[in-house]
């Protein structure tokens, strides 16, 4: 299977036609081969996109060649998302990423894939999935490379794509309650919708004023972007088959065609890096949990793997 | 290794101890001998729970008191003794806070966790091994202030029910005034 | 609706001492871990070797008390054949339960030890009814542990939808993210939550004082908190620290004060509910504190159960922060 590029879900509140615009460009200029979709975050952002664009965008997505996999709700707990998670579940035509359990009770027996916000630590854990229809792995941005390994060898054998995330925040935690809300004075339930203020998450610093994590509604990002730019030659060889860059509001077109050019071997990783931090991205780089050290580490190419 | 913490908070202020000793040390380090090796000798599972940390000096400091105690919960090298304020030895961590609160955490009868993290006890360096001999304290079957306070009969239990009462109420008082 | 059941009292022990005095204390199951990696509280001092939970399930069986074994981490790849023998060692104790998040973990008990029953831990973080059922058919889950975001009325919804028991947190620690979902300790350490056990791990902990008599908590490279002279410290747990924003002057909680929870009060709401256990946390915590925590507790449900008042013994000064809440439960305000 060659390597290939694909497009996370964008975890993040940006205004409808934002989005729109994004995808748009995406479609045009972007060499990802994927695009993920769908509100992944919070149920109550989806009036504005998914509702009214969601399908618009797809299509536009697939006119330009790009495969699109619909991404389910990460936490699923009052009426309505569960109501939203079982139509979800039930629909037909395209490939469905879970994020939450309660999915996998419709999806037996059907191909859907795993996301990255579902606990898949062990190559036994991914054969029992498999089992029931998986077809395809996005691992947790946690795991060291010892068990990206061992993962990806059975994704292999069983024929599964194993993704890895190789570029943007990394999710860190959930949580039922709203942290951009709390920020803000506020309840969920009376939001007002606050965390579109921040299209990259709202950065929690240190009371020494260290920049330390972010915030997206109920989620909980690292403040650093992984960059795995030095580690695909790595993960390919070890059974990695997708490799997964986060929407932010940098240049993605820049980002993508960066990391698309380093995977095929047309650029070097020093010149991918280089043009990578070129970009303006207001944060440090960090690839720690992947070489099996604090995930807010900076470890040089250099530096033998844990 | 530590360096000598400065608190305002926990230097000065009334004086909690009511047998106001200045104990010389030649006479309390044989006590203290006695007190360690009768509590080892009586549980032996407690020095596992401490894993690396048995080999680990521990300074514990009772701030309103004269001296200080050294410990080395190490089975095959016990040591436990008085040392001069003046004069610390090396250790990996500390252990300061006034006499009562460093009983109520010894003594497993009463719930020392509150304590444990506030600004009344102050823990500086080695932080893991503070809780691995607080955990492994925990586990001992008799309670480590019923056993030093029986080796002293009647009059032992008697101080240890005296202490106990003055540190509940300090407890007690901490909580009204928060 | 289904008549109440008298709910068990599910009570924490992180050593041999803490387990006798739950047993003694009226505890009718006991949680208890293995001291590595596959135990979610794998904390330094804390847990029991093989010996001493032979020793504590006999000890526990002879009370009349359960004891339930919490293999409640994920097993990373290459890594899987410790939780399986950890399994196996408490089959053979006999165990009553084993407390099981991770899908390889739960089958591996469902295949070969078929008898053993399995909870779902809260680390599963099954918060719907539909997420719950996917593990009571997959794996036969007997009861599933509830994470601490439900309000009471969501729980007795499903509690009628769900074909396996429910067991609720009542007191103790108030964690705020969803629990086997959390990977900030693995961002600021290298240990992870999930997979090491670890949460703020002690050997990565520092208390800094500065010359202002403040004094700050740090955990790795990051402070926690800093407490002005007169404010009461606490552990640097990342979820419970003190961080700005822009939205805000100076430092806020923002995830969570340090509070606890104690759900006394709703006591017989829960009853009425149809939960079927209740579970106090704080395995980390002193052998008093569960002695004292779960008397209380003991003395509330049989009163409850009796048809009288529950006179509950003030258990606010055994919370951590010295404050206290009625979390998710009673509101969803609170999210």
């Amino acid at each position: 299977m060659a390597a290939e590029l694909t497009l996370g879900p964008n975890l993040f509140h940006w205004p409808a036609e934002q989005k729109i615009d994004f995808y748009n460009r995406i479609a045009d200029e972007s060499p990802v081969s994927t695009v993920y979709l769908g509100e992944v975050i919070c149920s109550k952002r989806t009036p504005f996109f998914d509702d009214k664009h969601l399908d618009q965008v797809a299509e536009r997505l697939e006119r330009a060649g790009k495969k699109v996999v619909y991404c389910s709700f990460s936490e699923v707990v009052i009426k309505r998302e569960r109501n939203i998670l079982m139509e979800w579940s039930k629909q037909e035509g395209r490939d469905l990423e879970v994020n939450n359990t309660a999915a996998l009770l419709h999806l037996k027996g059907r191909p859907h894939r795993i996301g990255a916000l579902l606990n898949v630590y062990n190559e036994e854990t991914m054969a029992y999935l498999a089992g029931q229809g998986a077809t395809h792995f996005s691992l947790l941005p946690e795991l060291p490379r010892s068990a990206v390994e061992g993962l990806g060898a059975k994704g292999a054998e069983l024929g599964v794509g194993v993704e890895v995330q190789v570029f943007g925040r990394a999710s860190l935690a959930l949580s039922a309650r709203c942290y951009h809300a709390r920020a803000h004075d506020r309840t969920k339930d009376n939001c007002q919708f606050v965390c579109g203020e921040d299209p990259d998450g709202m950065v929690l610093k240190t009371m020494d004023d260290k920049p330390f994590l972010t915030v997206n509604g109920i989620q909980t990002l690292s403040y650093g972007y992984l960059d795995m730019m030095a580690d695909l030659e790595d993960m390919k060889s070890i059974g990695v088959t997708h490799f997964r860059v986060m929407p932010h509001t940098c240049d993605m077109i820049a980002v993508t065609r960066i990391f698309d050019e380093v995977l095929a071997g047309r650029m070097g990783v020093d010149e991918g890096e280089a043009k990578l931090r070129e970009l303006g991205i207001d944060a440090p780089f960090v690839n720690g949990f992947y070489r099996g050290r604090a995930g807010h580490d900076w470890v040089p190419r250099a530096t033998e793997m844990a | 290794m530590t360096s000598e913490p400065k608190s305002s908070r926990l230097s000065g202020g009334p004086v909690g101890f009511p047998f106001a000793p200045p104990l010389p040390l030649f006479l309390l380090n044989p006590i203290l001998k006695r007190i360690v090796h009768r509590i080892a000798a009586q549980n032996p599972d407690m020095f596992d729970r401490l894993g690396p940390h048995r080999h680990a000096y521990f300074l514990i400091d009772p701030v309103d008191m004269p001296l200080m105690l050294y410990l080395r919960p190490d089975p095959e090298a016990l040591d436990f003794r008085a040392v001069n304020r003046r004069a610390l030895p090396p250790h990996v961590a500390r252990i300061s806070g006034k006499f009562l609160d460093l009983l109520t955490l010894m003594d497993t009868e009463q719930d020392g966790d509150a304590l444990f993290f506030s600004r009344d006890l102050i823990v500086t360096g080695d932080t893991e091994a503070v809780v691995c001999l607080r955990n492994a304290l925990d586990d001992v079957d008799e309670p480590i202030a019923e056993s030093v306070a029986d080796m002293f009969g009647a009059p032992g239990r008697g101080a240890l029910n005296f202490l106990r009462r003055a540190a509940e109420n300090a407890q007690k008082r901490k909580g009204a005034s928060t | 609706m289904n008549a109440p059941v008298k709910p068990e009292l599910i009570c924490p022990a992180g050593t041999p001492a803490a387990l006798r005095s739950a047993v003694d204390a009226g505890a009718d199951a006991v949680y208890c871990g293995y001291q590595n990696a596959t135990n979610a509280r794998n904390f330094v001092g804390l847990n029991f070797t093989p010996e001493e939970m032979e020793k504590s399930i006999r000890y526990a069986h002879d009370g009349g008390t359960k004891v339930l074994i919490t293999l409640n981490t994920f097993p990373p790849s290459g890594n899987v054949q410790l939780w399986k023998d950890m399994v196996d060692l408490s089959a053979r104790l006999g165990a009553d339960a084993c407390i099981v998040a991770d899908i390889a973990v739960a089958a591996y008990i469902q295949k070969h030890h078929p008898d053993m029953r399995i909870h779902l831990s809260v680390q599963a973080a099954a918060s719907s009814p539909e997420a719950i059922e996917y593990y009571v058919r997959e794996f036969g889950v007997k009861r599933v542990v509830l994470p601490r975001i439900m309000t009471v009325s969501e729980i007795r919804g499903l509690v009628e939808e769900i074909p396996c028991e429910v067991e609720t947190f009542i007191f103790g620690n108030h964690g705020l993210m969803v629990e086997g979902r959390c990977s900030l300790t693995n961002y600021v350490t290298g240990q992870s939550t999930n997979m090491d056990g670890a949460c703020s791990p002690a050997a990565c902990v520092k208390y800094e004082r500065a010359e202002d008599g403040s004094m700050s908590t740090i955990l790795g490279d990051y402070m926690i908190d800093r407490f002005g002279p007169e404010e009461t410290a606490g552990y640097p747990t990342i979820c419970k620290g003190r961080y700005k924003c822009d939205a805000r002057d100076g430092g806020y909680y923002a995830f969570e004060e340090p509070i606890s929870l104690n759900a006394s009060t709703m006591l017989p709401e829960l009853i009425n509910a149809g939960v079927h256990a209740f579970k106090i946390e704080g395995r980390q915590r002193s052998r008093a504190y569960v002695k004292k925590v779960v008397a209380a507790f003991r003395e509330a449900v049989d009163s409850i159960m009796a048809g009288e008042e529950p006179k509950l013994a003030d258990l606010v000064a055994l919370t951590e922060g010295q404050k206290q809440t009625e979390g998710a439960l009673k509101t969803k305000k609170w999210r």
